[in-house]
């Protein structure tokens, strides 16, 4: 038998099939405990995601704003470490087996573990991509390569930073999808401009045919609507932990998130 | 490990690498911003105007050149090393960081921006870089953790009164990492407008070879003023060590030197065995923060950890790329002087010379106590005393109070 297409590839050819955008929703792993975590992982694709970004929590998130900051900051004070992260994702891949999944964050805690290790138990719980934040194409062929290996691809991002000269250097190599960070800044600080946005999107678009999510400052439906009129993701992290740090209780951060989840779904179907 | 096979001429690479430390592990929002920095500072870095406005204000704003002081009373004491302080205490803002910031400041007019933000820990890079600031007439961010701007009260004022703003820092530890952080955000939402002046030899590339640049006068002076007085090299060289700044200032001019021994004295805090300590080489392995891979206090998690030291300006979890190069490679030596050494290092100083060091250098002091009884009258060691200790009188104070409390309960 063949082997099976890659899951991040499949799930954005069912997109296109559909003709609608992706939701990408980020959650960091271990916020606010370990339990909920993994019921908040385990309830998002019923409730519309279509692919996961689970955060690796660090303890010196350089690129993100406060809500992130401090989901970080939630999960590490709740016990959150590596190997939890991975074993959340194995717990994940017993019930689900289609969803892709991208775990996202920080260089040191992957170095520290050692890529080889790292990279084999990734692989064996069933993670699909990396996104690090901190690794840019300049460094990231020691993580790159070896992961390909695995089967994992390493995400590459393209900013508004990113002029035309350096863009193809991005673009070469990148796997699965690109992710487009859609203001300077960190992450939750601004919101999207969607017609700038657009523009940008367009620019890459001409020069890639890889699927390009679009993330940071996207936070209500409507602002998700809009992106996904163009887009072939919405990627939504800083709303989503917003719901815990402002719930009374770890059950009700739970529901909060995954209605959000449900409400940005339902305007993304409406876009096109 | 073996010996990296980079030369020493050939650092850093065209990534920014040291052997296998450094690089510019940044978000890509920073990345094309890095690559620009590097772009202009080879630009003008060699031009004739831009050396010699440098070195104008070295003379006439800073008071350049720094003293090379011969501490007799010191040598006598220890009845070894012939003993030699490099007097930056005397620059203007009190330290060494001053040399720096003017560099970085002219940097970043040529490069037409608008803001300077900066991070510190003492206060003393916070306190230069609102100097420069006001003296170019440019609006001015200085973020500081929370836990420092208790610490080191004096500095503040002093920022604000020179025009800065100065932003607590409260995530984290709320000290020098935190405020790291928090300017690095800055700096990738106000791209176009802001120049970020990095204190020290860390941070992504090209940083830490321009801040080395902007502060190997120490060492060329050095280099000069031994030679003159002595009519040779000198054969120790003593820095204290946080990021590394100062010691890699005074290091790099004789790097080529192999007879010339190069030591940096880390903090060792409350001593290396209880984990409470800010000895990135002796206690920490390698890693990535702050857009340099180099060795750090982490966790087996791959978390950073909180460094310990008495002195806020060391009082950092990573160490400069180029002295975990050094180390690696065995050019440098690497010490590590506990909390109680260093403030008996303050006090025989300023006893015996009437210099008041600053708790930073006193680190270095401390371990020239140790070393120089053991070295002959021959033998010529240069200890860089990078800031005056004005600023940790408070400490100090503090500091003797709780230990005579805790030898009475004892």
């Amino acid at each position: 038998m063949a082997s099976p297409r890659h899951r991040i590839a499949q799930r954005f050819d069912e997109l296109q099939a559909a003709d609608r955008a992706g939701l990408i929703t980020f959650i960091s792993a271990g916020d606010p405990d370990y339990d909920t975590s993994l019921d908040i992982l385990r309830g998002l694709p019923a409730a519309g995601a279509d692919i996961i970004e689970l955060g690796m929590p660090f303890s010196d998130p350089m690129a993100d704003g406060p809500s992130i900051q401090q989901a970080s900051r939630r999960a590490l004070n709740a016990g959150q470490d590596m190997h939890k992260t991975l074993a959340m994702v194995r717990a994940f891949r017993e019930q689900d087996s289609e969803t892709p999944l991208v775990l996202m964050g920080y260089y040191n805690p992957i170095h520290r573990m050692g890529v080889a290790r790292f990279l084999e138990l990734a692989s064996d719980a069933g993670v699909d991509g990396l996104i690090v934040v901190d690794l840019p194409p300049e460094h990231d062929e020691e993580l790159r390569h070896p992961a390909q290996a695995h089967g994992l691809h390493v995400i590459r991002l393209a900013t508004p930073t990113t002029d035309e000269r350096r863009l193809p250097r991005i673009l070469q190599d990148a796997p699965g999808f690109l992710y487009y960070v859609s203001s300077t800044g960190v992450t939750g600080a601004t919101d999207a401009m969607p017609e700038q946005v657009e523009a940008q999107w367009r620019r890459i678009r001409r020069q890639i045919d890889l699927p390009i999510g679009v993330g940071f400052g996207i936070r209500t439906p409507d602002q998700a609507r809009r992106i996904a009129g163009f887009a072939d993701a919405v990627v939504v992290g800083s709303a989503l932990t917003d719901c815990l740090q402002h719930a009374e209780c770890a059950v009700e951060g739970k529901h909060a998130v995954l209605e959000r989840v449900r409400a940005l779904a339902d305007a993304i179907a409406e876009a096109r | 490990m073996g010996f990296p096979a980079q030369r020493l001429e050939s650092v850093p690479d065209a990534n920014g690498c040291f052997g296998h430390f450094g690089g510019r592990f940044v978000a890509e929002t920073l990345m094309p911003l890095t690559l620009d920095l590097e772009a202009q500072y080879a630009a003008v870095k060699d031009s004739a105007s831009f050396r010699a406005e440098l070195a104008a204000l070295q003379r006439d704003f800073v008071g350049r050149r720094s003293p090379l002081y011969f501490a007799a009373r010191l040598t006598d004491r220890l009845k070894g090393a012939t003993i030699y302080l490099k007097r930056e205490d005397l620059m203007h803002t009190g330290a060494h960081k001053i040399n720096n910031c003017l560099g970085q400041m002219l940097l970043a007019r040529h490069m037409g921006k608008q803001r300077i933000i900066a991070e510190t820990g003492a206060g003393m890079h916070g306190v230069a870089t609102a100097t420069v600031a006001a003296r170019f007439g440019m609006d001015c961010t200085i973020y500081m953790g929370s836990a420092d701007i208790d610490r080191q009260h004096p500095n503040v004022e002093r920022m604000q009164l020179l025009g800065a703003e100065v932003v607590p820092v409260s995530h984290g530890t709320g000290t020098l990492k935190d405020a790291m952080n928090e300017a690095m955000r800055d700096w990738a939402t106000n791209v176009a407008s802001t120049f970020y002046i990095i204190g020290t030899v860390a941070g992504p590339h090209p940083y830490p070879t321009l801040v080395r640049d902007f502060q190997s006068i120490i060492g060329q002076e050095v280099r000069e003023q031994v030679l003159d007085r002595e009519g040779r090299l000198p054969d120790s060289l003593l820095a204290c060590i946080g990021g590394g700044s100062n010691a890699m200032g005074l290091f790099h001019p004789f790097l080529q030197d192999p007879d010339v021994r190069l030591i940096g004295v880390e903090a060792a805090g409350h001593g290396m065995a209880t984990g409470r300590h800010a000895a990135s080489l002796q206690g920490g392995v390698p890693g990535v923060l702050h857009g340099n891979r180099t060795y750090l206090l982490q966790s087996e998690d791959g978390q950073i950890v909180d460094a310990h030291s008495v002195s806020a300006g060391l009082d950092y979890p990573g160490i400069g790329p180029e002295h975990a190069w050094l180390h690696e490679t065995g050019r440098g030596d690497y010490v590590a002087i506990t909390d109680d050494e260093a403030i008996d290092a303050f006090r025989t100083l300023c006893h015996l010379e009437g210099i008041i060091p600053a708790l930073e250098s006193s680190h270095a002091i401390a371990h020239a106590i140790k070393l120089a009884p053991t070295l002959p009258s021959s033998h010529i060691m240069v200890i860089n005393l990078s800031g005056r200790g004005d600023k940790d009188m408070t400490t100090v104070t503090r500091y003797l109070a709780d230990t005579s409390t805790n030898r009475g309960a004892a």
